[in-house]
């Protein structure tokens, strides 16, 4: 016994230690996480995000270096708090909240004490900060617009949020996202690949090196630039002439289905959500509830389209064969239907019209004739409106269109389901949606959709789809999506006396005050009703003013949509913006001076306060 | 025949001192290593210094080896005592490193008198033990014997160097393999067990425990008449002892004595304060998996997490460049080493040898179980080396003195031509 107590207990202690390595290197994989953790430091080296230009290269948004005085409170030492105070420029109280509230957020952490210093007050502090212990000034790269309009093209930007990075571990902390417009869509262009350095660590949480000698970092890309389609000069025109209006505009130019303005208003500086007033000047925008200015109506608001809806109706009526384009109908005031003289009427205009003075006229009687017509040549209304629904599909409503923006709505075009749905017993027959034929009752189209449908009449038949990308650096091409060309279900030949009842709109219709010398535009004007609840009370508020146009009348260079809300007859506002829209686009210049003073000097504030003041709204006056 | 004499010294032995002390080394560099240094002869660089003391333990080697059998036995009484003098004259020439007045500077280098004390002990207590006046099994012997072995501890306990005094504890197994009564172990693993219990349960929980079984051995054996005054007094003796070691802990101890033991028996977990270096230890061993990360690639090592890591703490980087398969073949190294020393001792035809035999393994066990255990955070953190690994060139020529005065006296026991 005595020659092996120790043998023994040598033995004992080599198979526990065996026992705990085998336990600490191999079964227990906690520790070798914590490792990497506490001994490398990943540092990441943050690319410049890619500038925008517009379609004439006109540069729209680049980069500018910001800095800020940030500090460590647990670092700070000796401070002279006056002195510093003093060369920050900043009251004495505020530097001492701030501090408070560095040390509350985190002793060890850096917080922002003055952000986004001026290049001036860059130069003189970066010589002096050095002698305060805790202070530092940090470099970041903010958005720097040059243009003061199209927020809701360009989007903004933001830090992301615990909840993105959640969703998307591709994100760390710190790091920009684009949240809306193209800086949302083209975000994995934009953003670049940003570089990694993994640095060693000490004990003291110093750098001592590059871990491994560099060989795992990577050097960061830039992002890359893109070109949209927008044209800068119209887009901020349009903004200019939707002064004291609510509403939208859409331009597209119809060869190609790029988006030339897509204006919304009210709308605001995209430079106001870069900077020290961001989050003051974002809540202030989200929080405007009546106004809406980060709602982009371009693409979001479904609007009853009114009387453009026409020329649709026109096109399944020509392609059905229901109509000639000779054939008069009368209009005795409105259009009388169903067994108790039920009607709806229309305004004072020659009688009868052939299609073209039926477009140019605006006629509701012509139009609803032919609307039934289509929907009762079939057995059943059913079927009927299923038929007239296909062929507007084919036109991208009703449906979300595809392009390349993150935001959109469907609109709508009913079918035989919502009818079914709303009459008991599949009850019911083609008048009981005779509203559709004016672009009325259960039809509803963003303005968007009412561009593109302008566009496909425009280009006779065809439309390719909008989109807002131009070019993409170092990319030859655009997606296909946007080059392919999508047909209708329109046989081309039925689109010329379309075409030539917008013209007649301009030349002896709805629109004659709005013509352009020398240039032939197709439009159609809209005034459609809209409702709303007040005190829980449906109730009908003043026409929007709608208008659609196409110009020139062959080879179109621009289709164009505008919705004026509330802004009462179609030619009224809409009209006369889509006239100086399309002058300036075509013409790069006003002539239409008259015109341009009346629209930027007329304000609808005081229609958009009275289902607040109590006021009578105009209907149909 | 050649009138010539021929030593055959135990190579297996020395093979396994060649290969610790060349994997020390190796390890010591990683754990040094900065791109700063200038290559393997810069001075300023630990492993250069390192280098230098181990090409320096080979010329002592030869010399020791040179040395007649006979000088060990015969002078053993004085090595002891100028060992005992140079501990003594610490407290007026030491210097103080790291809180300890541990060691002699001597220009640019420094010297630990209590690393070489070690093996001037055990070769005193092989000459004592040994005497053919002495008996061990008797209490006057015992008390010289432990005589012997309490003034360089109680010398070095004040400096204050306690992990260093703890050593001479490992001297109980060569007196027990001469023949010390098994009740001194079992008292020294009741003491242990009282110390631990004390700390870890408190004083009052003890003598409650201490009551309950002297009472439940009493009531067992009561058919036999035993006499209760002895019951009473071993467990006076006990609840006396938990006292006096509550007393010791807090006052003779220093907090980071008591910090450390704490930290052990899960009453502190700051992994941040206290508990930082076993912690740590920790993570760099188990961040080596099966094969570790490679030489000169341990994160943890190259980011000094680990304090002390060139010195008591080397063999965590072991456990992060080399892995599970490195650190077990260190671990085994160190068994066989101490098993072959043991297997050697028993051999020894002289009483003096095999003693001396005997705390040359003892010591080198108590110095790779405190300290690995340490190390993979199974015991309190108790500064001491591990023999031929860690820096440091007292310890490395006071294990090299220690192991080859061993390897001499194994080999003058054979062939005299």
């Amino acid at each position: 016994m005595r020659k092996f107590l120790l043998l023994l207990l040598v033995m004992i202690t080599g198979v526990v230690f065996a026992g705990r390595l085998f336990y600490l290197q191999i079964y227990d994989t906690s520790f070798k996480q914590l490792s990497e953790d506490n001994a490398i430091k990943t540092v990441y080296d943050y690319p410049q995000r890619g500038y925008i230009f517009d379609r004439n290269d006109k540069l729209m948004v680049q980069n500018q270096p910001s800095f800020d005085v940030m500090v460590i409170p647990r670092d700070v030492k000796n401070l002279d708090t006056l002195a510093f105070c003093e060369m920050i420029k900043m009251p004495k109280e505020d530097f001492i909240e701030k501090m408070r509230k560095a040390r509350v957020y985190s002793p060890r952490l850096a917080s922002p004490i003055l952000p986004q210093l001026t290049k001036q007050e860059y130069a003189s502090l970066s010589e002096k900060i050095h002698k305060f212990d805790g202070f530092f000034i940090q470099k970041r790269t903010l958005r720097d617009y040059e243009v003061q309009h199209s927020a809701n093209v360009l989007g903004y930007i933001r830090e992301v949020n615990q909840y993105i990075i959640d969703r998307n571990p591709a994100y760390e902390m710190g790091e920009i996202i684009g949240m809306t417009g193209v800086e949302k869509q083209y975000e994995d262009i934009l953003r670049g690949v940003k570089g990694v350095k993994y640095i060693q660590k000490d004990r003291f949480n110093r750098d001592i090196g590059a871990y491994e000698d560099g060989i795992y970092d990577t050097l960061p890309q830039r992002g890359k630039d893109i070109t949209l389609t927008i044209d800068a000069t119209l887009q901020a025109y349009g903004e200019k002439l939707f002064t004291n209006k609510r509403g939208g505009i859409v331009a597209i130019e119809p060869s190609s289905g790029e988006i030339l303005a897509l204006v919304t208003a009210p709308n605001f500086d995209p430079g106001l959500l870069v900077g020290r007033e961001r989050s003051k000047n974002f809540n202030q925008l989200s929080r405007d509830t009546t106004a809406l200015p980060l709602y982009d109506r371009g693409l979001l608001a479904e609007y009853p389209p009114g009387s453009p809806f026409k020329t649709l109706t026109a096109l399944i009526g020509l392609q059905e064969n229901v109509i000639d384009i000779k054939e008069t109908i009368a209009c005795r005031g409105g259009y009388y239907y169903g067994t108790r003289g039920r009607k709806l009427g229309c305004h004072a205009h020659s009688s009868p019209l052939s299609m073209e003075g039926g477009i140019a006229k605006s006629c509701n009687a012509y139009f609803c004739t032919v609307y039934r017509r289509i929907i009762e040549k079939y057995d059943s209304p059913q079927q009927g409106i299923d038929n007239w629904r296909n062929h507007l599909m084919s036109f991208g409503l009703g449906q979300f269109m595809g392009y390349d923006l993150p935001a959109g709505k469907r609109g709508k075009i009913p079918s035989s389901r919502t009818y079914n749905a709303m009459y008991p017993n599949n009850n019911w027959y083609s008048t009981a949606t005779i509203s559709n034929a004016i672009g009325q009752g259960e039809v509803l189209l963003t303005p968007m959709q009412m561009a593109n449908f302008t566009a496909t009449i425009a280009n006779r038949g065809w439309y390719k789809k909008p989109h807002i990308i131009k070019n993409i650096q170092d990319y030859d091409t655009i997606p296909g999506q946007y080059t392919d060309i999508n047909k209708t279900t329109i046989d081309p030949q039925h689109f010329q006396p379309v075409v030539d009842g917008m013209h007649e709109v301009f030349t002896n219709g709805t629109a004659t005050f709005l013509q352009v010398p020398g240039i032939d535009i197709c439009g159609k004007t809209g005034t459609a009703e809209n409702y709303t609840k007040i005190d829980g009370k449906r109730t009908q508020l003043t026409d929007h003013s709608v208008f659609v146009a196409f110009a020139p009348k062959d080879n179109p260079k621009i289709a164009i949509a505008v919705f004026v809300e509330n802004g009462y007859w179609g030619a009224r506002w809409a009209g006369r913006i889509s006239s100086l829209m399309i002058e300036k686009y075509i013409k790069g210049e006003i002539t239409l001076t008259a015109m341009e003073d009346y629209v930027l000097n007329g304000s609808l504030m005081h229609e958009y306060e009275k289902p607040y003041s109590g006021e009578p709204f105009n209907i149909n006056q | 025949m050649q009138n010539t004499r021929t030593l055959k010294f135990d190579w297996l032995t020395i093979f396994f001192f060649l290969a610790l002390v060349t994997i020390g080394w190796f390890n010591i560099y990683s754990a040094s290593y900065t791109d700063g240094g200038s290559g393997i002869f810069d001075f300023n660089q630990t492993y250069a210094k390192q280098l230098l003391w181990i090409c320096l333990s080979i010329v002592l080697i030869v010399f020791i080896l040179a040395l007649d059998v006979k000088f060990y036995e015969r002078f053993s009484s004085i090595i002891y005592i100028v060992s005992l003098l140079s501990l003594i004259g610490l407290f007026i020439f030491g210097k103080n490193i790291n809180g300890a007045t541990s060691w002699y500077a001597l220009g640019p280098a420094s010297i630990q008198p209590s690393e070489f004390a070690k093996a001037a002990t055990a070769l005193a207590l092989a000459k004592y033990v040994s005497d053919i006046q002495t008996n061990i099994s008797e209490f006057k012997d015992q008390l010289k014997a432990f005589l012997i072995l309490a003034l360089p501890a109680l010398i070095i306990i004040p400096q204050p160097d306690p992990g260093s005094a703890l050593i001479y504890a490992a001297f109980i197994f060569p007196l027990y393999r001469e023949g010390l009564h098994f009740v001194y172990l079992l008292l020294g693993f009741f003491a242990a067990a009282l110390f631990v219990g004390t700390l870890a349960i408190g004083v009052l929980w003890v003598s409650a425990i201490v009551l309950v079984i002297a009472t439940g051995v009493y009531l067992k054996n009561r058919k036999r008449k035993p006499s209760v005054f002895k019951y009473v007094t071993i467990a006076i003796a006990c609840i006396g002892f938990a006292l006096s070691v509550n007393y010791i802990f807090e006052n003779v101890f220093e907090q980071r004595h008591r910090d450390r033991f704490n930290i052990v028996l899960g009453k502190e977990t700051d992994s941040k304060g206290i508990g930082y270096n076993t912690n740590q230890s920790e993570i760099a061993i188990g961040s080596g998996g099966w094969f570790g990360k490679g030489w000169t690639e341990g994160t943890q090592t190259k980011g000094n997490f680990v304090p002390e890591q060139q010195t008591d703490y080397i063999f965590s980087t072991v456990g992060e460049e080399w892995g599970f398969a490195g650190s077990l073949l260190v671990v085994a190294l160190f068994v066989f080493l101490i098993i072959r020393l043991l297997v050697l001792a028993e051999r020894q035809k002289s009483q003096f040898a095999r003693v001396y035999g005997y705390s040359v393994a003892a010591i080198l066990f108590f110095h790779f179980f405190v300290n690995i255990g340490m190390v993979t955070g199974l015991f309190p953190t108790v500064g001491i080396p591990l023999p031929f690994f860690s820096y440091g060139g007292s310890g490395l020529w006071g294990f090299t003195i220690l192991l080859f005065i061993f390897v001499r006296l194994d080999a003058g026991n054979y062939y005299y031509t």
